[in-house]
């Protein structure tokens, strides 16, 4: 997917953005990566995040690009989607994150 | 231990308490032999059907083990359904390489991404990823169904590494243990032993081959080939903490430890945030180390993720005092960006309290975050590394000039006590000359430098004994001199986590120790046992 196209918007449906705190002790690490990674499936839209700042935007549906980004113990995470159920999948992101990855859901 | 005595003993590092004696089998994880590779299109068929098959078999291992087993899989499944993952291999059999090499190829790409991590728990996912490369390859080359694995139950395995999915392939109903030449006490597969009540110790570095083995991992031994003498020390042991282990728990609910009269401070150590999440960790005094250089992820923090930290541990930590010590990196913990590359020697080179007096940038930023932290708990700040009393006193103004800085620009800062680690031997010979709040005893490195011995390197296990009278005495010194100053003396080292080292301690005059929080209960017990005239187990 390319993550380019999440930088124009109207595409196909409009952009959300989110901000959280990943406050996950070991930071961004695997069972937290999974977690988001099959929360990201659940939706249509394109979903993009980095640690606040990062130079690129990785793909939120990718567990191996997530880990691979390192986002360490109280760094801000940045989430942005794009489709017709963006909104949606910022804000269940976000309360994922926020909520330290609760051991529910499956 | 004693050397005659153990002919063949090795130490490492504990991953999982517990006792195990029966055969010893060495196991090689690795990949099968070589394939044939097919056309372009049938390397990539033969690839998919890989990936179908692995996630197959690894969701029946995962469905048969379920609990934390599953979970831990699960990275390795959703790898396998991640398209940005399978893509570059895809791509690479497009350019004509074959299935298994490409896929061998992507993998150790990441896997060198992960181990570069200063991070030990990234690192440690590392064999994750090799677990997953070498049961895809295994299917690659023919090896289709995943072999149950002929160990003989009760075995003590020995390999370099085991991934997580190769210890659940193998039958531990009937006991047995786990001797790695490397692995890492925060694996996965660490984990699942621990929650198998399966002895685990790593980091033996090289093994000799042998058909019996004794694998202690409470004291981070393997015995092999052992005469009947250490088995039957080996027994003892064994029974010795049978039955030690019911009696711990009730022992750690106690409010404090005592001996001969004396309170004795119970403190943890510290690695991570989440290591206050252990069971036990409440039951501290406080926390007697923590090793911030934990924060070097890759990245050097910034002034508020440090704040961030240091205020969660004094949160946690209420009024029990907390000491924190400066970034510790250098020697066997480089980080790219901070540390000296190509040091002949890094153990006596630019780490501790050295490395951060040359580069104040840096240090300024930790300094300023812990005078904010300090603000709200009992905090201490200890430098490590140090061997002459200017290395403290420019550390002091440095943290003098933060908080002047911070409190000018309307921000709450304090200066906390500060105090040192005692580990180059010429600051525990001279250590009067300090003008330190308290002192810290870091056995680990003490011990090292006085018996000239790397504790990373096996084959000096037997010279490489904490308890020498040389190390003894220079604890034994540092912990009088507190006593005649009125400065706290504790000791964070190995040694204070180590049931057989203290006895020595509390003779030494030492009353305040930093232990794992996984061993507090046996330390707590311990006490007690030596407090009402037992020998210490």
């Amino acid at each position: 997917m390319d993550m380019d196209m999440l930088e124009t918007s109207k595409v196909n449906g409009e952009a959300f953005t989110g901000m959280v705190q990943l406050i996950h002790a070991v930071g961004m690490h695997a069972r937290p990566a999974v977690k988001l990674t099959k929360l990201a499936k659940r939706f249509q839209s394109h979903i993009a995040i980095r640690v606040e700042g990062a130079a690129d935007w990785i793909n939120a549906k990718s567990v191996a690009k997530v880990m691979a980004m390192r986002a360490a113990h109280g760094s801000m995470i940045e989430i942005k989607a794009l489709g017709a159920d963006a909104e949606a999948a910022v804000a269940a992101l976000v309360d994922l994150v926020a909520a330290d990855f609760p051991e529910t859901g499956h | 231990m004693q050397a005659d005595a153990a002919r063949l003993a090795y130490r490492g590092r504990t991953a999982s308490i517990g006792f195990a004696h029966g055969h010893f089998v060495r196991f090689n994880a690795g990949a099968s032999g070589k394939r044939a590779a097919g056309s372009l299109r049938e390397e990539a068929e033969a690839f998919r059907n890989a990936v179908h098959a692995a996630s197959r078999q690894i969701a029946d291992l995962a469905g048969a083990a379920g609990g934390e087993a599953a979970q831990i899989l699960e990275f390795q499944v959703a790898l396998l359904e991640d398209e940005e993952f399978l893509d570059p291999v895809f791509a690479l059999i497009d350019d004509g390489v074959a299935a298994d090499a490409a896929f061998s190829r992507i993998i150790d790409e990441q896997m060198a991404d992960y181990n570069s991590a200063p991070d030990e728990y990234l690192q440690a996912r590392s064999s994750d990823l090799a677990d997953l490369r070498d049961r895809v390859l295994r299917i690659l080359s023919g090896g289709g169904e995943s072999r149950s694995l002929s160990i003989p139950q009760g075995a003590v395995v020995c390999a370099d590494d085991l991934p997580p999915s190769r210890f659940l392939e193998i039958d531990w109903s009937g006991g047995g243990g786990l001797a790695l030449l490397r692995g890492s006490p925060t694996s996965h597969v660490a984990m699942l032993a621990r929650a198998r009540g399966i002895p685990m110790v790593v980091q033996l570095g090289s093994v000799s081959n042998a058909s019996v083995a004794l694998l202690d991992g409470e004291g981070a031994t393997l015995e092999l080939d052992p005469s009947v003498e250490q088995i039957g020390l080996f027994e003892r042991r064994r029974e010795v903490h049978r039955k030690n282990r019911a009696s711990a728990r009730a022992i750690l609910r106690r409010p404090t430890a005592s001996w001969r009269g004396e309170r004795i401070r119970l403190l943890i150590n510290i690695q991570r945030v989440e290591d206050l999440e252990h069971a036990d960790a409440q039951y501290a005094d406080g926390i007697g180390l923590m090793r911030s250089e934990f924060l070097l992820d890759g990245t050097l923090p910034d002034e508020e993720t440090q704040y961030q930290a240091y205020d969660a541990v004094l949160r946690w930590a209420d009024q029990r005092p907390v000491t924190i010590r400066t970034f510790d990196a250098g020697g066997d913990k480089p980080v790219s960006g901070f540390t000296p590359e190509g040091e002949a020697n890094p153990f006596l080179g630019l780490r501790g309290l050295r490395l951060c007096l040359s580069r104040p940038d840096i240090f300024t930023i930790q300094l300023r975050a812990l005078a904010r932290a300090a603000v709200h708990g009992n905090l201490k700040v200890m430098f490590p590394m140090v061997t002459e009393p200017r290395e403290l006193e420019a550390a002091r103004k440095l943290f003098a000039e933060a908080v002047r800085s911070l409190q000018a620009d309307g921000v709450a800062a304090m200066l906390p006590e500060l105090g040192i680690m005692v580990e180059v031997p010429a600051a525990a010979m001279a250590i009067a000359d300090f003008k330190a709040a308290f002192f810290s005893i870091g056995s680990n490195d003490l011990a090292q430098y006085v018996l000239a011995c790397d504790r990373s390197n096996g084959a000096l296990a037997s010279l490489m004994d904490p308890l020498h009278p040389a190390v003894i005495e220079l604890i034994a010194r540092t912990a009088e001199y507190g006593r005649r100053s009125g400065r706290a003396v504790s000791l964070c080292g190995d040694m204070a986590s180590d049931p057989r080292c203290i006895p020595a301690l509390l003779d030494c005059g030492l009353r305040e120790l930093s232990v794992n929080a996984s061993a507090l209960a046996q330390i707590k017990q311990t006490i007690d046992r030596l407090s009402s005239g037992g020998s210490g187990g």
